[in-house]
């Protein structure tokens, strides 16, 4: 049985799912599994904001979540916000099953820049293990080059590595063996 | 460490109060929420959060400048975070004029919320260091500073509630580091006396005719080197407290000058003619087994009984396990401060080993473990292999890796140990030992082991 889920919400990049697939079993030591697409998240879409609600979509993933115990990590291209904050990277459930990471920040060209394709499979891959990072109850690291340090613009998320720091690797093999 | 500190979101809507507590714990701190001002308000009552983050604008009478005076006026020093949809510059001086300490227009960036929150609680943190070190420097410790949830140790905390502002003697007894200096000190700081001085005195750490000079003074000339006058602790300690810690060490002599002392509440200087009254309240200390001492005839039983009108026993840090979680994540909390690391924790599997050690230096060993672990770790976490100095020992007291002796060997070992572990109590070292007391008796004699 899969441990880890993930799934598309709306379209999204092609073959990135799959590459994320083997990349996540790798750093988490864990089965990773990829459900159906979900639709475009048209219910999640804020007219003044021209955005899409992080939490709405957080609901329509936690209808679709298989197994207790299992994670879920959505993946959108979709800008996505909280009320409180211009944008989100992505959101999680803190020692929860459900997360989602958008991928609308992580393109070149969101920064007028030509598009790279490896940068942003590398790009997808930290913010994926940031926010499965807290499903596992890690919150965030003061490690700067640790995939769970915290990143408020996409300079500081491509000084992570994809590698976990000592600490946090410590934390996340507890929270797995548990 | 952010986890020690929590956050209070208020806010009618669900939605902007719960995601920006979801960020938060994401970040780190513990988080509570209230969905409006009457809540918020209540909530402050109960607890003092580090950081309030307050809506502008929220029904039922009482927005968030109204919330945030309640707020200051049951907390003075809250630091309170107005957050509105509404940036008008009016809104923003009467926030501010009525002590907001920060005030933030949604949506903010993630940057500016953060770098807000870190802002803060660097301050709050070193508020708090700064408290924590002026209580160390002027060691006004308290009951609160003793950190136990063991059944045992509540008992005694009553004990020392209810005996605190008594004048009568107070007789401590614990194996070494298990904080009798620590209690005796919260006994003084919870009672009438607790303004005035506190005077410690070691007995085992001066000789005779020093400690007797250091206990009740000297005239000038009492002896070689006597050049002035010179007040004893019992005359410094006037009106507050005396602490004997290791009384169990002093001589005849010095049992027979105490127990006066105790029972006149009056002495003499060394070399003086004058009789000192004072009024002093005496706590005595020891890790011996004073009873025995009694029995053995090593102690008057007269100053035994004097002293020990109030008994608090503090049991070995092997008998409440359930502290060790507790003590090794304070210690952790004061220690990484003091040595300028950035340790936030300890892993499970280190602490199962703290668990499994039998700690024969008390809470003083687990402190000094704790210190060496932090000096060395390289991470965030303590791991079990931070603590290998101890996992050594762990291994060495398998049963099944004793060393090659012969079984009468081994036989006199546990006894001496077990007589070690009940400080010379015969009768519950038998019955640790599984023996008759009067079978123990002969192994003592047979093997030529002493009971001290």
């Amino acid at each position: 049985m899969s441990l880890i889920y993930l799934t598309s919400v709306g379209r999204i990049e092609e073959g990135l799912l799959e590459i994320l697939e083997s990349q996540l079993a790798d750093v988490f030591g864990l089965r990773v599994g990829c459900l159906k697409p979900l639709p475009e998240p048209s219910y999640a879409f804020d007219p003044k904001r021209r955005q899409y609600s992080s939490v709405a979509v957080m609901h329509e993933l936690m209808r679709v979540c298989p197994a207790s115990g299992a994670r879920l990590l959505g993946i959108t291209e979709k800008d996505l916000f909280i009320p409180v904050l211009s944008f989100v990277f992505g959101q999680a459930q803190l020692n929860g099953s459900l997360s989602v990471v958008s991928l609308a920040r992580l393109h070149q060209e969101f920064y007028q820049f030509a598009p790279d394709q490896p940068l942003l499979q590398e790009r997808a891959l930290k913010e994926a293990m940031h926010e499965l990072g807290h499903t596992f109850g890690l919150v965030h690291c003061p490690e700067k080059a640790c995939p769970m340090s915290l990143a408020t613009n996409i300079h500081q998320l491509d000084l992570k590595k994809t590698d976990w720091c000592v600490s946090c690797e410590i934390l996340l093999q507890e929270a797995i063996s548990r | 460490m952010k986890s020690q500190w929590e956050i209070l979101v208020v806010d009618d809507e669900e939605v902007m109060r719960e995601s920006l507590a979801a960020w938060l714990k994401e970040d780190g701190y513990r988080v509570d929420t209230a969905a409006s001002g009457r809540e918020a308000i209540e909530k402050s009552r109960e607890k003092d959060y580090a950081i309030y983050f307050v809506d502008l604008k929220m029904p039922g009478g009482i927005d968030g400048i109204e919330t945030m005076m309640q707020i200051r006026k049951l907390r003075r020093d809250a630091s309170i975070i107005i957050i509105t949809a509404y940036a008008t510059v009016d809104t923003a001086i009467a926030a501010m004029k009525e002590g907001a300490q920060e005030y933030i227009v949604k949506p903010c960036n993630l940057e500016e919320i953060s770098l807000l929150v870190t802002r803060i609680i660097k301050v709050r943190t070193l508020q708090r260091e700064n408290a924590m070190l002026k209580k160390r420097l002027r060691k006004t410790y308290t009951l609160n500073d003793i950190i136990s949830k063991n059944p045992k140790m509540q008992e005694m905390f009553r004990l020392i509630r209810e005996v605190a502002s008594l004048r009568s003697t107070v007789l401590i007894q614990g194996e070494s580091g298990t904080g009798k200096e620590l209690v005796a000190r919260a006994v003084h700081s919870s009672s009438d006396r607790a303004e005035k001085a506190f005077v410690g005195v070691s007995c085992a750490a001066l000789a005779e005719t020093l400690l007797e000079s250091e206990l009740f003074g000297h005239e000038k000339g009492a002896f070689t080197g006597a050049a002035s006058q010179k007040k004893g602790k019992f005359e410094q300690a006037d009106g507050g407290t005396i602490f004997l810690d290791e009384i169990g060490d002093i001589s005849p002599k010095l049992q027979m000058d105490l127990l006066r002392v105790l029972q006149e509440r009056s002495f003499y200087r060394v070399g003086g003619s004058e009789e000192i009254r004072v009024d002093v309240r005496v706590i005595a200390a020891t890790n011996l087994n004073l009873q025995e001492a009694v029995r053995e005839g090593r102690f008057r039983d007269d100053l035994f009984y004097r002293l020990n009108v109030i008994n608090i026993q503090i049991p070995p840090l092997r008998d409440r396990l359930e502290d060790i979680p507790l003590l090794t994540r304070h210690f952790i909390e004061r220690l990484s401060v003091e040595i300028g690391k950035d340790v936030e924790d300890v892993s499970e599997d280190a602490l199962q080993l703290l668990l499994r050690h039998n700690w024969p230096g008390n809470v003083r060993e687990l402190e000094n473990s704790i210190e060496r672990a932090l000096v060395t770790s390289k991470s965030r976490v303590l791991t079990r292999g931070d603590f290998s100095f101890l996992a050594q020992e762990v291994e060495d007291r398998d049963p099944w890796s004793v060393p090659a002796v012969t079984l009468q060997e081994l036989e006199k070992q546990a006894i001496e140990s077990a007589i070690k572990r009940t400080q010379g109590n015969i009768k519950e070292a038998a019955s640790q030992l599984g023996i008759e007391r009067s079978t123990l008796y002969d192994k003592i004699k047979k093997y030529e082991i002493t009971r001290s």
